[in-house]
């Protein structure tokens, strides 16, 4: 089967039309701006623990299209579909992950520096920041859609996909936030970690809409 | 006469209930069966095992060549007009030129650029029937294809399938409401349900 490329284009213009896009970014910075307000104008704190708020925040949002990654599709018979013309489900949880990772990603890139204004980071603990979210994303991106084939169907899926994603998430989180401080050596287990998930995840995904559709 | 699509023995187990067992036929080019039976027989259970969606609990099935299906849930994007909404299906076809063919064939040209959104549950049944026509599947696995169809509608998928069999094609339909198959096999599920 070609032409899975026609559903990466497919899945970016869904992500954008009505502002489905938009919406983690604004969460994004909304959770950031909480910082300042819960721990005060302290110039020097937050820069301290910026480049941490920015990463728990871009976790945080990462949760938030989870459940319109994979549902619809299976709801809507376009697995099925897919299936049908002979199409593996974990080459489908793959193209939709770099679709998700296209739509997510460097909007929350762009963000990040609206962040950093806000927290009055250092210029190189942006780009330490940066960098770490462009290794971080494609395990996070992973990791939604697998967690969004996982809970797809199930009542309360949004609390669940919560309680899923973010404990798996926390290595992410560990060695992002962990490359302010450690450097090199944390974002080389930052790589690691995410392209686990990379590699990992949607087969996971794959096997979860089989069993979802049985 | 090729072999398009074969059940040997197959036996459905949803939830722990068996909906059908043993159950043997044969489709041959320009073969039919009609899938009858009550509600919760196991009509679409059965189109799901066919198109390989659903694993038989015991028994096998074997296609050759492509399949293409019609079931209750119509998979077009909203949002998009009909006639990119069914683009997408047939890039992943290879078959882009075979979209506006389709979509006269079922009636539809007019309603190429209107977003799938606004169509009626029949044009989007019709819409489903387009989808079919442009994959140029050998086999066609139709579940309640007449649903939502009117009379004139109904008429124009009886011909399409006449078609498609007359073109070495094969079908298989489940519905409850009346489609004329002329030599279709009849497979009656159920009743005790």
């Amino acid at each position: 089967m070609s032409g899975l490329g026609a559903i990466v284009w497919r899945d970016l213009r869904r992500a954008w039309a009505g502002g489905g896009a938009a919406l983690p970014v604004v969460f994004f910075l909304l959770a950031t701006i909480l910082f300042p307000f819960a721990v005060g104008p302290d110039g020097a704190l937050l820069a301290r623990i910026g480049g941490g708020v920015i990463w728990a925040a871009a976790l945080l949002a990462a949760l938030m299209p989870v459940e319109r990654l994979v549902a619809p599709d299976l709801d809507a018979g376009v697995l099925d579909q897919v299936a049908v013309r002979g199409g593996s489900m974990a080459a489908v949880a793959a193209v939709k992950t770099l679709a998700h990772w296209l739509a997510f990603a460097p909007p929350l890139m762009v963000a990040a520096v609206v962040a950093a204004g806000l927290l009055d980071l250092p210029a190189a603990t942006l780009a330490t920041v940066e960098i770490g979210l462009l290794i971080g994303t494609p395990g996070l991106a992973a990791l939604a859609v697998a967690t969004g084939a996982r809970v797809a169907g199930l009542r309360g899926a949004s609390a669940l996909a919560g309680l899923v994603m973010l404990p798996l998430a926390v290595p992410l989180l560990i060695f992002g936030a962990g490359a302010l401080a450690g450097g090199a050596a944390a974002l080389k287990l930052l790589a690691a970690v995410s392209l686990v998930l990379v590699a990992g995840g949607p087969f996971v995904a794959g096997a979860a809409i089989r069993a979802a559709n049985s | 006469m090729t072999r398009l699509l074969a059940f040997d023995a197959v036996t459905a187990v949803r939830g722990g209930r068996v909906l059908f067992e043993g159950l043997s036929f044969a489709l041959d080019a320009g073969g039919a069966a009609v899938v009858t039976g009550p509600n919760g027989a196991g009509k679409s259970s059965l189109v799901r095992i066919a198109a390989g969606l659903l694993a038989p609990a015991a028994g096998r099935v074997t296609a050759s060549g492509a399949r293409a299906l019609v079931t209750e849930a119509h998979a077009l994007d909203p949002e998009v007009p009909l006639a990119r909404a069914l683009a997408l299906w047939a890039a992943l076809d290879g078959r882009r030129a075979a979209v506006a063919p389709a979509l006269a064939r079922l009636g539809l040209a007019d309603l190429a650029d209107v977003p799938v959104r606004l169509l009626s549950t029949g044009q989007r049944r019709r819409a489903a029937m387009a989808r079919v026509v442009a994959a140029g599947a050998p086999v066609w696995l139709l579940d309640e294809p007449a649903n939502g169809l009117d009379a004139h509608a109904v008429g124009m998928l009886e011909a399409l399938i006449a078609e498609h069999r007359a073109a070495g094609g094969a079908a298989l339909v489940a519905t409850h409401l009346p489609i004329a198959l002329p030599d279709a096999v009849p497979i009656a599920l159920g009743g005790a349900a």
